[in-house]
């Protein structure tokens, strides 16, 4: 039951077309409603008034013959007032006036004492009687009593000032015809009226329908453009304003494929060029790489300048390759065309093989690296390469800045989120370089020797790594008491962060060590 | 006897290098600059193993790759520039057995060269059988080969191996990073794609159904085993 209103009230809702049908519909009874009234009651007012007229001018017409039926009776006289009452109720009618809907006429005498001696006379209302003694000639609707039963009527009455003393005339009309005619009129104008506003409704259902159903069309279209389908397209057919929004659509959704396909068309061309870049680079680097390999492998046999050229030329390879790996990488990115491959894995894990990786790299400058994590194994959808490679960037970065202080890295998570953070204790951020830190090649001390030999691209691979995540990467840092780096990840993949579970600037309580 | 590589490179000085590090670590290469002439010189060649530039002039790697996997089943290494899934697993599909990004080390390209050469010792001669009881594979471990239905399966020596290393140990489940170890010789952890391809085209060659495996199985979330004797 319920349901069922529901399921109207939403249905009312989505159709325009129910929406406009049934309010013009409303509308339009509405008017037709008031004009039937109107009709009714003035059709119904002038036959009354005719029939009034008529009633009126039939009664005026018997006055004069009814005194002469009562001349020479003295007011005493029972009998011979009841012989003229009789002339007059039985008597022909009237003079000049059509009497085929009189239907009784009653002579009473203002003396109720006479009235019980004048049988068979029809009852006449008694306010009609006041007002008729008084001297007037009265008209009133009334009910009157017919051998048919009651029925509306018409009653005129007047004073008789006869030799017999005074009396009252009344003329009886029935008013069935009228009110048969009037019932005629009632039933044709609600016939009329009805017949009207479903045809309102139903011109506004196919009027609307013509509207809606190529606006109805274009939504459809639209949806399955917008679901990337760009070849969809509105059937426009005549000149009128729907053919126009078709072309307009059409046009649109035309102008929409062409940006599309060059968009794609130029994406494509990225990834080609750095696909050929990649391989035209690769090969050359391929064959120094090797080369180098070998004069480094021969160092020993060498003068001692040569020896320590072919170790600056092998140090050097390795950074020129990470540097187009990461290039590349970046690139990829920038193409759109980097994608995840998330798979449930644990958390600590990835964390533990990060450090682990860095551990060598710490224990030669003799900074103290330690991990947080708990004994649970935290299990997310993550692209664990991805993560893997964020934390060694953050790790890194940390032990390029430590200056020789600890580095230490925390596990927090809740429910929906997990985050790493990697706090080291060295020369820290001046204010506002936080923002700048994932800008590509970006370098806070120019001057500054890297222990990593970074490229100045990790960050802003990490950044572009989280984001592929939905997640966050920020930064917090104050000059000399080192920096914050924090990753926040949905445990779902797909899903949103709203808020991390870890503290990205140091609180008091989390200083265990400062 | 030192065995004979096939290097199939376009870049004249990347051939020359190879060929010095080849020698050096004593291989016998011979080299052919240009894919349409690359079977050719394999016929002529007969090497034991092929190093194959996935981007030639004349043919592409990925058909020079069929045409030699069409007749012979010698491993081949993919040098490749590309690392996208799509690039590697379209090299790896077309019937290498391996991969190496460029720029590599020269130790690692020997070391996985080495690692395709190096055969299962054949001692013991034993025969093995897997596979579902009314129709098992039976593999023939020193004589190479493998028969379903009597009929002989010929496989690639990767393949060989591969199917040797499920069918030794029937009741384990192998993961991805143990068989990248075992058969190819990795000893870091690799590209597990490698072994998802050649699942794929030992079960298209020993399979009855490859869309419902009874020989390789799939063990969900873990890797791989041979279906029971």
């Amino acid at each position: 039951m319920l349901r069922g209103w529901r399921r109207s009230r939403s249905y009312w809702r989505r159709s325009l077309q129910l929406r406009v049908a049934a309010s013009t519909a409303a509308v339009t009874g509405i008017v037709v409603l008031l004009i039937g009234l109107f009709l009714v009651s003035q059709i119904g007012s002038g036959v009354l008034k005719a029939k009034r007229d008529a009633a009126i001018a039939q009664a005026t017409s018997g006055h004069d013959s009814a005194v002469s039926e009562f001349s020479g009776i003295s007011p005493g006289d029972l009998n011979g007032i009841q012989q003229a009452v009789d002339q007059i109720t039985a008597g022909p009618n009237v003079t000049g006036a059509t009497t085929t809907d009189l239907y009784a006429k009653a002579v009473l005498s203002v003396d109720d004492a006479v009235n019980s001696q004048l049988p068979g006379q029809p009852a006449i209302p008694h306010s009609l009687r006041t007002k008729v003694r008084q001297g007037n000639l009265t008209v009133q609707y009334a009910r009157v009593h017919t051998a048919a039963g009651d029925s509306p009527g018409l009653i005129v009455g007047q004073p008789l000032s006869t030799s017999a003393g005074s009396f009252e005339l009344y003329y009886l009309f029935p008013l069935t015809a009228e009110q048969s005619t009037l019932n005629l009129v009632r039933q044709t104008v609600l016939v009329a009226g009805l017949a009207l506003v479903l045809l309102v409704a139903v011109i506004a259902t196919l009027v609307t329908r013509w509207v809606v159903l190529p606006v109805r069309a274009a939504a459809q279209t639209a949806g399955r453009l917008a679901g990337g389908d760009l070849s969809q397209r509105l059937p426009v057919s005549g000149e009128d304003d729907i053919a126009a929004l078709g072309t307009a659509f059409n046009d649109m959704a035309n102008s929409l494929q062409q940006q599309i396909r060059r968009l794609e068309k130029l994406s494509r061309l990225q990834q080609r060029f750095t696909s050929d870049v990649s391989h035209e680079l690769r090969t050359p680097l391929t064959t120094i790489r090797m080369a180098g390999e070998l004069l480094f492998a021969g160092r020993a046999d060498f003068a001692p300048e040569l020896a320590r050229s072919a170790e600056l030329l092998q140090n050097e390879l390795d950074r020129f390759e990470s540097l187009l790996a990461e290039l590349l990488e970046i690139s990829r990115y920038d193409a759109g065309v980097a994608a995840l491959e998330t798979e449930q894995v644990d958390v600590v894990g990835i964390v533990e093989r990060a450090v682990a990786a860095s551990e060598s790299l710490a224990r030669r400058h003799q900074i103290a690296l330690e991990a947080v994590t708990g004994a649970e194994p935290v299990l997310a959808e993550l692209d664990a390469r991805r993560v893997e490679r964020v934390l060694r960037n953050l790790i890194g970065n940390a032990l390029d800045h430590a200056e020789g202080k600890p580095v230490q890295v925390r596990l927090g998570y809740d429910k929906n989120t997990v985050a790493i953070s990697v706090r080291d204790y060295g020369i820290g951020l001046r204010p506002g370089e936080a923002a700048l830190v994932f800008n590509r090649f970006w370098r806070g001390d120019p001057s500054r020797s890297r222990l990593t030999g970074g490229t100045g691209l990790g960050l802003a691979i990490s950044l572009e790594d989280a984001r592929l995540h939905n997640g966050w990467l920020q930064a917090w840092g104050e000059r000399g008491k080192g920096a914050v780096f924090r990753l926040t990840l949905p445990r779902k993949a797909g899903g949103t962060v709203t808020e991390s579970p870890l503290p990205l600037a140091p609180t008091p309580e989390s200083e265990v060590r400062s | 006897m030192k065995p004979r590589v096939l290097v199939v490179d376009d870049d004249q000085s990347l051939a020359e290098m190879l060929g010095i590090v080849l020698r050096a670590d004593g291989f016998d290469p011979a080299f052919v600059p240009d894919g349409s002439r690359a079977l050719a010189a394999f016929r002529d060649v007969k090497p034991d193993i092929v190093l194959l530039d996935l981007m030639l002039p004349g043919a592409s790697g990925i058909d020079v790759c069929r045409s030699i996997r069409a007749e012979s089943g010698t491993p081949i290494i993919m040098l490749t520039a590309k690392t996208d899934t799509v690039d590697v697993v379209l090299g790896l599909e077309s019937g290498a057995d391996d991969y190496v990004v460029k720029p590599f080390k020269p130790k690692e390209l020997t070391a996985r060269m080495r690692a395709r050469l190096r055969r299962y010792d054949d001692a013991g001669g034993e025969t093995l059988t897997i596979g579902p009881p009314d129709s098992p594979v039976s593999i023939d471990v020193p004589a190479h080969q493998v028969v379903r239905d009597g009929q002989q399966i010929s496989l690639t020596p990767l393949e060989f191996d591969l199917l040797v290393a499920l069918a030794r140990k029937p009741r384990q489940v192998f993961t991805r990073e143990v068989l990248l170890e075992q058969v190819w010789g990795y000893r870091h952890a690799a590209d597990t794609r490698l072994v998802n391809v050649h699942v794929q085209r030992l079960r298209s060659k020993v399979e009855r159904d490859p869309e419902r495996p009874e020989v390789v199985l799939t063990v969900r979330g873990v890797g791989y085993k041979a279906g029971p004797p």
